[in-house]
């Protein structure tokens, strides 16, 4: 029997459960193939909602589904936290002292934030006047923190790349300038963005077109500041090379690191506990038949649900060719696609992969769209709110969206003049 | 001098002067490139930097993050700014002659 072991039940782990399920249904029923996966807590956070939630737009509620039940009932389901893998043994140790062997491994244990890298963030003000979004707890309390403040100074501050998202704190930083226009105290707030990178986003194309939309909202802009430290009771972010940035309220996005686990497991991870892994056939530096996908791979791409979808298409057909004893196909090229809120809603849209950087044209459809990329438009808006549906009900599932393939397209793009 | 300026600037570079083969890289070269960059003479801290940062890269494929330079390279993040001043991982990585950083994505 060949036994498939899926680390973490998040998005990756749940769309690779899903998928390995249909691929193998057959042989599962005749004892030729099982699947297990492990996580460490009962709960699925639809993590895309909680950019909403401190604007009050979506409930606590309204992101979280139970892990078990996003995942068919033909794969074993264990939750338990994970000690560290053996890769040498191939065996998954838990902390509560079972030891799970397994044929082929995937590591699909995300990326997490870690606010206490950055010294005096966790101190005095911490969920007071300092919050991160990127939990559900930081959100829910960020957003009873903004139902009653009167404004001042609002800093938005990445500590340090990469982070889960990339695009999330620019549309944090828009609708915060959504929010308090439409309760009428925009004059009261001034909001700055601050970045470790040297302009609004990663990608040149993009990031002019974002600068350009935080100029015409009235975000400020810091870039290359790299936050070393911060005084919650003095209000002050200061940076390595000793700028200062005062603040009233701080919106941290901390730095992110892998699961703890990887740490503890011999060969698998960088400094930074994400997994080693090929960026074309995602199969892990440590071990040929252990796997990584999603936020918990160090490859160069966003870590987004959208990179992760595309990789599990590509990721299944290798585990595959692998439990074949045929040879992996390199294939996956980095794409990503996100949304981008806009605030009032409008959403832009962008498309990209490890070489090609987003660039303007229609979507998905070459010339008709509906959806615009690279431009502010409703209908994108539209799309990212419909998301959650295609999220719970084909994406988690691990079914195929429509006219989206797992590699980008250039069909339907403007390639710049050079 | 103005010989080897023409070297650096006769190599594959981007738009902001990082070296696309990291193979055409020199000793002269890294030290043309951080003149460049309003470093007027590389000292030994400098080279430690440099110097982890290109084999971290060539072992690895990309370049480490400031974090890992601060963990892993011997000279302390703080210091890091004082030797590189603004982006210390970036401006080490085009002296050391390899790709800009992408900082993910």
């Amino acid at each position: 029997m060949t036994r498939i072991l899926i680390l973490g039940a998040g998005t990756a782990g749940t769309i690779m459960a899903n998928r390995l399920r249909r691929l193998y249904a057959s042989d599962i029923r005749n004892d030729r193939v099982s699947i297990t996966i492990v996580d460490q807590d009962a709960e699925h956070v639809y993590q895309p909602g909680l950019l909403f939630l401190p604007f009050g737009k979506y409930t606590p509620e309204q992101v979280v589904r139970r892990r078990a039940r996003q995942v068919h009932h033909d794969v074993a389901y264990v939750r338990s936290h994970i000690d560290r893998v053996e890769t040498k043994e191939n065996a998954v140790y838990l902390t509560d002292g079972a030891v799970l062997p397994y044929d082929v491994l995937i590591v699909a244990a995300g990326t997490r934030i870690v606010p206490s890298e950055t010294e005096g963030l966790t101190g005095p003000g911490w969920q007071q006047s300092m919050f991160d979004f990127y939990t559900l707890d930081g959100a829910t309390k960020l957003r009873d923190k903004l139902a009653t403040w009167r404004g001042g100074r609002m800093v938005i501050d990445i500590v340090e790349m990469p982070i889960k998202c990339p695009v999330a704190p620019l549309e944090f930083a828009f609708l915060a300038d959504a929010f308090f226009t439409d309760r009428g105290m925009r004059d009261k707030v001034q909001i700055t963005y601050v970045t470790p990178l040297d302009n609004a986003f990663t990608k040149p194309a993009a990031s002019a077109e974002l600068a350009h939309l935080l100029a015409e909202k009235r975000i400020d802009l810091v870039t290359e500041f790299s936050a070393g430290r911060v005084d919650g009771e003095k209000g002050v972010l200061s940076s390595w090379d000793e700028r200062e940035v005062p603040f009233d309220l701080l919106v941290a996005v901390p730095v992110h690191m892998g699961a703890e686990f990887v740490s503890r497991s011999p060969g698998l991870g960088d400094e930074m506990a994400f997994v080693t892994t090929d960026p074309r056939t995602l199969q892990s530096k440590a071990a040929p038949n252990v796997f990584a996908i999603g936020d918990a791979t160090n490859l160069p791409v966003s870590k987004a649900g959208s990179v992760a979808h595309f990789e599990a298409e590509i990721l299944t057909e290798n585990i595959k060719r692998f439990v074949d004893s045929k040879p992996l196909l390199p294939e996956f090229d980095g794409h990503a696609n996100c949304f981008i809120e806009t605030g009032h809603d409008k959403a832009l849209l962008i498309d990209f992969n490890y070489t090609t950087e987003p660039l303007p044209g229609r979507f998905p459809l070459p010339g008709v769209g509906p959806m615009r990329l690279l431009g502010e438009s409703r209908l994108n808006h539209l799309g990212k709110l419909a998301f959650r549906w295609v999220y719970w009900n084909v994406l988690l599932p691990g079914h195929d969206i429509p006219g989206v393939g797992p590699q980008m397209s250039m069909r339907g793009k403007k390639a710049p003049v050079i | 001098m103005s010989t080897t300026l023409l070297t650096y600037r006769d190599l594959a570079l981007d738009a902001e002067g990082f070296l696309q083969k990291p193979e055409q890289w020199t000793e002269e070269i890294a030290h043309e490139i951080a003149g460049e960059n309003g470093i007027a003479e590389l000292t030994e801290k400098h080279w430690k930097v440099v110097r982890f940062m290109r084999a971290k890269y060539l072992e690895t494929g990309a370049a480490p993050t400031i974090r890992t330079l601060g963990k892993d390279s011997g000279v302390a993040i703080k210091e890091l700014y004082q030797l590189f001043p603004k982006g210390p991982a970036k401006l080490a990585a085009k002296i050391g002659g390899i790709p800009k950083p992408h900082g993910c994505i």
